[in-house]
């Protein structure tokens, strides 16, 4: 059943609280958990992450919001580390890279197949072939490196293939950005795909950022830096779907409404009794800060936030496995290419576009993603398989 | 070129800065801090170790037939998990010593060689090839037990935890043949004593073909650890008589 927006009022902002404990619980397993456990913290890491940003940018712009920002931006920042702290030590962070591509991946799917509005569902479609081939090469890291399975992590859910190859997702700046919907003729829907979506990746790329210089292998840290170029390009694609014109209270409102459907859909579909709890606390904190911010609004633009916010949540994010409307979009659309807000076929994309020379400019001395990932074909159990039963063929032959 | 033991400006000792060492020291004596001692965090990790979280577990019992069946019927009475958990730790062990002996044969053939030590590709390559071979031996007996050789064990996890340093070694361009040769060392004694343990396992649990081929592997692993700690001693040897260390 929806959940009504109007009757779910959640925990109020004044008794929502934490003490250091209650931010540091057991973790997820590894091994135990289901990968869309593993997802689901990752995705909201990146809510929390995102509506911790966005309120800052917010009271830098604005002084009568500033005490009442603080406020709901602390209890955002004990949730972000309440959820960011159920990854366990064990998982390397190579094994956390390819999580959070298998979040761009499987959640991205969902969205678009979800998203009323043809453009935006063609964004997404867009970006998701880039993630896909993201998890590609980061597997092949992982295998080439650790010398560790990639599938241990995806569980089977998603495919290790290349998307549209990483090589060639470099583009010019003005190449990502795209046309914004409307604020006043968009579905709620759209509003809330675009900002959580625009969240996954933004962590995604200060993720990147931050953990690329941890590996010593070169190669490791080239391929850190590739991505997460992309994902700077991500963020741009997707914060510029999003209507510059509306009022920073309009956006504040659909940030914490965004919150309360991820939290919702989390909480409908989680398998781990323990983590559905914290889901389910969560939402109604969320429903806590969303109608002291619907009250904020009423007050403050003096008009009905219904008018911005659906009666009723939208069905929730569906946390499964895309496999197969993957591989239809993956056979159909591979050959885009972006032009400016546009996305035409490869050979339509003209000479004259500025993302040829910067494309050539970046990879003047080759693509570190190509090179981590020459020859990759994913098997179980590791490439090296495959090159132990080579290595006793050849003996046996010698012998 | 300067090598690591060179003398150079090297800034992490107190010493070098007697003066302010001396102010921070009567800094840090006068300092109100909280009471009590290191006790405090141990409770505090006790706590938590006390909740009886693991890592993970085993995964269902797979379908098990066949030769399966019979290969685990001299095992009765015991818990074959234990023993298939400690086969897939060492299996993950073996793949990711391909991945480090890789790492070093990249890192020698961007040196070139040189009056050295006697640290050859060739014998790194047939070191990794044997690495590989006993990855491949112990896939083989997880799945003659029944149990599926892709599953990540919880001790095939820790083990991979533990291995994190070793990796990092070897693939820092900056660290030298005898830094990467040490963490190699001690990569190479923890496989000696785990296949011995491996040996005795797998005679508990009535293994006797595996028991065989075990002991083979621990002969080759065994000739791994003795080369690997003559080239430490004679890059250690070099290193004091004021020679760089080349292959």
């Amino acid at each position: 059943m929806a959940l009504d927006l109007m009757k779910e009022r959640g925990i109020p902002l004044a008794r929502q609280q934490f003490n250091w404990q209650d931010l540091v619980r057991t973790p997820i397993s590894k091994l135990n958990d289901d990968a869309f456990t593993r997802v689901r913290v990752i995705l909201m890491n990146g809510i929390e992450n995102e509506a911790w940003i966005f309120q800052h940018q917010f009271a830098r712009m604005n002084r009568d919001m500033r005490k009442e920002l603080a406020m709901v931006r602390r209890v955002e920042q004990h949730q972000q580390t309440l959820v960011n702290w159920l990854l366990p030590a064990d998982q390397s962070v190579l094994e956390t890279t390819i999580g959070y591509e298998q979040v761009a991946v499987e959640v991205t799917a969902s969205v678009a197949q979800h998203e009323p509005d043809p453009y935006m569902k063609q964004v997404y479609e867009f970006g998701v072939l880039e993630d896909f081939d993201h998890l590609y090469r980061y597997a092949a890291l992982m295998d080439r490196l650790e010398g560790k399975d990639p599938n241990c992590i995806l569980q089977s859910y998603t495919d290790v293939v290349p998307g549209r190859p990483t090589v060639e997702q470099h583009r010019h700046p003005f190449d990502d950005l795209r046309t914004p919907y409307d604020r006043k003729k968009a579905a709620p829907i759209t509003r809330i795909h675009a900002l959580l979506i625009l969240a996954a990746e933004q962590q995604t790329r200060n993720f990147y950022a931050t953990v690329g210089n941890v590996y010593a292998d070169p190669v490791a840290r080239q391929v850190y830096a590739e991505i997460s170029s992309i994902e700077e390009q991500h963020v741009t694609q997707y914060e510029s779907i999003i209507d510059p014109d509306e009022t920073w209270m309009e956006k504040w409102l659909m940030h914490e409404c965004m919150e309360v459907y991820c939290y919702y859909s989390c909480m409908q579909q989680e398998s781990n009794p323990r983590i559905k709890a914290i889901w389910e606390m969560l939402l109604d904190y969320e429903l806590g800060h969303l109608h002291h911010v619907m009250d904020l609004f009423q007050r403050v633009e003096k008009r009905d936030p219904m008018e911005v916010l659906p009666a009723k949540l939208p069905e929730p994010l569906d946390f499964t496995s895309h496999r197969d409307w993957v591989r239809k979009v993956l056979d159909t659309q591979v050959d885009l290419r972006a032009d400016g807000p546009r996305f035409v076929p490869k050979e339509q994309l003209p000479p004259t576009s500025p993302s040829h020379a910067y494309n050539k400019m970046v990879n003047a001395k080759g693509s570190p993603t190509e090179i981590v990932s020459a020859g990759y074909h994913w098997i179980p159990g590791t490439e090296l398989i495959k090159r132990a039963q080579m290595l006793r063929a050849a003996q046996a032959g010698v012998h | 070129m300067k090598t690591p033991v060179d003398m150079g400006m090297n800034k992490t000792g107190a010493g070098l800065h007697p003066r302010q060492t001396q102010e921070m020291i009567e800094a840090a004596e006068g300092a109100r801090v909280p009471p009590g001692d290191e006790t405090a965090m141990a409770e505090v990790r006790a706590g938590y170790s006390g909740s009886r979280d693991v890592i993970g577990t085993m995964p269902p019992p797979a379908s098990v037939k066949g030769a399966a069946k019979t290969a685990m019927k001299a095992a009765t009475g015991k818990k074959a998990t234990v023993f298939i958990d400690k086969l897939a730790e060492r299996m993950a062990f073996e793949r990711t010593g391909t991945r480090l002996y890789e790492a070093i044969r990249a890192k020698l053939a961007g040196l070139g060689g040189g009056d050295g030590i006697g640290l050859y590709d060739a014998r790194l390559r047939e070191i990794q090839n044997q690495e590989t071979a006993h990855m491949e031996l112990l896939y083989s007996c997880i799945e003659k037990l029944g149990a599926d050789p892709t599953t990540e064990t919880p001790s095939a996890d820790v083990a991979g935890v533990q291995s994190l340093g070793i990796l990092q070694v070897l693939t820092d361009p900056r660290t030298t043949i005898s830094q990467c040769l040490n963490a190699l060392l001690t990569a190479e004694l923890v496989d000696n004593a785990s296949w011995e343990l491996l040996i005795e396992l797998a005679d508990e649990m009535g293994q006797q073909d595996m028991v065989n081929e075990f002991r083979i592997a621990l002969q080759e692993e065994q000739h791994h650890l003795d080369t690997v700690r003559n080239w430490v001693v004679e890059a250690s040897r070099k290193e004091l008589h004021g020679h760089e260390v080349v292959a």
